[in-house]
């Protein structure tokens, strides 16, 4: 297989794309040879950053404000003439729209990627990253394939505004009857978790609920942002935005810092892109060891306040 | 109100795991409930006992075993369905949401609750594939519902926080982890379980044809990081941080 035509879909988020949408999209015109974006509500004013990142067309589909645009964005794609290849963020959104698109055209789809190459082959990990492996498509049809944010880098390629094309939305029948009757945001200060340079994240070792205060200080110190593991994310500690791993999100900072963390593969997974990794655990055989730069046995009720004093002494 | 929830039984995730020759996940020996599932039979026992409706958890995959699917009768589910069938070994996501749909169209639920990701395959689609299928309305990442007369209240993730969705039934919803508190199945559960049905199905009997449009060409060692410096706390660690932030060039 050879991408001729790629779609990249382009989610929409506050003053543009989502910046897993502009990785996608970067990567995308180094190997196809036409590329399209494909956008839901406010996109037409989008089409100068779309093709600022390297789409010449860019499909809007009018998707309701208050709609889950899963149905509807899958539902428009699938009218229209396709291309070799669907390019999709791996987000909340992405992945319905991946998966309705995969039944709707009766179209496998490959999931989790962290490259794709020219000639169609994507790479994904298994095995909490220690595995690579390699898939593709074998049968003619497009190809469907979701990529993780951080797998490439955004780029601006200084093209022109991308041409606006609709898409129309066919009858959904039932599949469009829902509707989003209230958004919630939760507060943030200091830089995204996603972008931020510094990450410090807390794990069940830090104990209790409060014991997550320390953790964000030295976020703050440190001029980055603070982090999880899954299990203080279910137990109710901090929210799901902050938790890093398989299922939550990628990071990839100069300088992680996981306190209290064991290192299971389902959070590896989401941090070994780090530049240089520092595990505070008091346990001396705990996994995280075997990946950190630098590795402190020691316990963090002990270590982190001294290391915060030590900070604030400096600023 | 009646609710089929799709449950996996994956081979135990604490052990080792290892492909086979055709590069799947292998899955001999005892399979367990997926935990990710927990939640989903969970929410599903507690929306049918506030409306005196049933759950039935359907599931494709090897019928070896039954532990797993016993787990989720154990806590309480009526009945379980499993599509067992040796083309379907190490099936795409595709095909897994077409086997579920035949099923879940044959139950007739008003419901269907999934996981939003299960843990050994983890593509995250197959909810959204069975909705499309079916025809219906999904809402993914619950965090937490409530049922009405014929809809459903979702408090959905989202990537600043979360929406408030309202959706008809019949739907699809996938739920997260913490959405509720699984129960222990009781003993009485647990004896109770050893004789409700396990209807297991094979492809025939559900008339699908699959895609398998898609192969594995090459599973390879990923580049691992080595470990640096381990550092036992003699109580000066933190200006080993320090020196090593700086070291780094991050102060
Ligand atoms: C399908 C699936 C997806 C998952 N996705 C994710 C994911 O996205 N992200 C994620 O993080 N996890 C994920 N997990 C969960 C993962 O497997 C682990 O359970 C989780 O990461 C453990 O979190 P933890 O390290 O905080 O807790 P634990 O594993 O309990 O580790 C706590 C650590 O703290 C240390 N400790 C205790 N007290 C102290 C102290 N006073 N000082 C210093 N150290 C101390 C202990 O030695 C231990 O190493 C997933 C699991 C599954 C099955
Ligand atoms: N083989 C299967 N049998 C039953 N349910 C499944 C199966 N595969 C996936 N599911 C359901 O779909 C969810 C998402 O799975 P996945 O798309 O594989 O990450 C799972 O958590 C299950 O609820």
């Amino acid at each position: 297989m050879t991408i001729a035509n790629l779609w990249v879909v382009l989610e929409p988020a506050e003053n543009g794309f989502t910046s897993t949408s502009l990785e996608l999209l970067s990567h995308a015109r180094t190997i196809a040879s036409s590329v399209a974006g494909v956008t839901w509500g406010t996109g037409n004013s989008q089409a100068a950053l779309a093709g600022e990142y390297g789409a010449t067309t860019l499909f809007c589909i009018d998707v309701p404000a208050q709609a889950l645009p899963g149905a509807a964005v899958a539902a428009a794609m699938a009218g229209g003439e396709l291309p070799d290849l669907v390019l999709i963020p791996t987000s909340y959104d992405g992945r319905d729209i991946a998966g309705r698109l995969s039944a709707r055209l009766r179209r496998p789809v490959l999931t989790n990627v962290t490259n794709l190459s020219a000639d169609g082959h994507t790479e994904h990990q298994i095995f909490g990253g220690t595995r690579l492996v390699d898939a593709h498509f074998t049968t003619p049809g497009v190809g469907i394939v979701v990529a993780r944010a951080k797998s490439f880098v955004a780029i601006s390629s200084g093209g022109a505004p991308a041409t606006v094309t609709p898409l129309a939305i066919p009858d959904l029948g039932r599949r469009g009857e829902s509707s989003i009757t209230n958004r919630h945001v939760e507060e943030q200060t200091g830089p995204k978790l996603e972008e931020a340079s510094v990450v410090v994240a807390g794990g069940r070792g830090i104990g209790e609920v409060t014991g997550f205060a320390i953790i964000e200080e030295l976020a703050e110190l440190l001029h980055g942002a603070a982090g999880a593991s899954r299990a203080i994310v279910d137990a109710g500690w901090v929210p799901y935005s902050l938790q890093v791993g398989q299922t939550g999100k990628t990071v990839k900072p100069d300088v992680y810092i996981a306190c209290g963390i064991s290192g299971a593969t389902q959070h590896m997974v989401g941090m070994k892109g780090s530049k240089v990794i520092i595990a505070i655990n008091k346990d001396a055989d705990a996994p995280i060891f075997q990946m950190a730069d630098l590795g402190i046995v020691g316990d963090v009720k002990t270590v982190l306040p001294a290391l915060a004093a030590a900070l604030r002494a400096r600023s | 109100m009646n609710i089929v929830v799709c449950v996996k039984q994956i081979p135990d995730p604490s052990a080792p795991q290892s492909l086979d020759e055709h590069h799947n996940l292998n899955r001999s020996g005892k399979l367990l409930l997926d935990e990710a599932d927990t939640y989903g039979v969970e929410m599903a026992l507690q929306l049918a006992e506030a409306s005196s409706g049933e759950v039935v958890v359907v599931s494709m995959g090897d019928a070896t075993d039954l532990t797993g699917l016993r787990t989720a009768l154990a806590m309480g589910a009526a009945r379980a369905v499993v599509v067992s069938d040796p083309a379907l070994r190490g099936a795409n996501a595709l095909d897994t949401a077409a086997v579920l749909s035949a099923v879940i169209t044959s139950v007739s639920p008003d419901l269907v609750l999934t996981a939003t990701e299960s843990s050994d395959g983890y593509t995250g689609t197959v909810p959204a594939q069975i909705a499309e299928f079916l025809g219906w309305p999904s809402v993914t990442f619950a965090k937490s519902l409530s049922a009405s007369e014929n809809s459903l209240t979702v408090s959905r993730q989202s990537e600043a926080g979360y929406d408030e969705v309202t959706v008809s039934l019949p739907a699809v919803v996938s739920v997260t982890a913490g959405v509720v508190e699984p129960r222990y199945a009781s003993f009485k559960g647990i004896m109770a379980a050893k004789s409700k049905s396990v209807e297991v199905k094979t492809l025939r009997d559900l008339g699908i044809t699959l895609d398998q449009g898609q192969a594995i060409t090459a599973v390879t060692e990923a580049p691992s990081r080595e470990a640096g410096e381990k550092f036992v706390d003699d109580g000066t660690a933190a200006e080993k941080i320090i020196a090593f932030l700086e070291s780094v060039k991050a102060l």
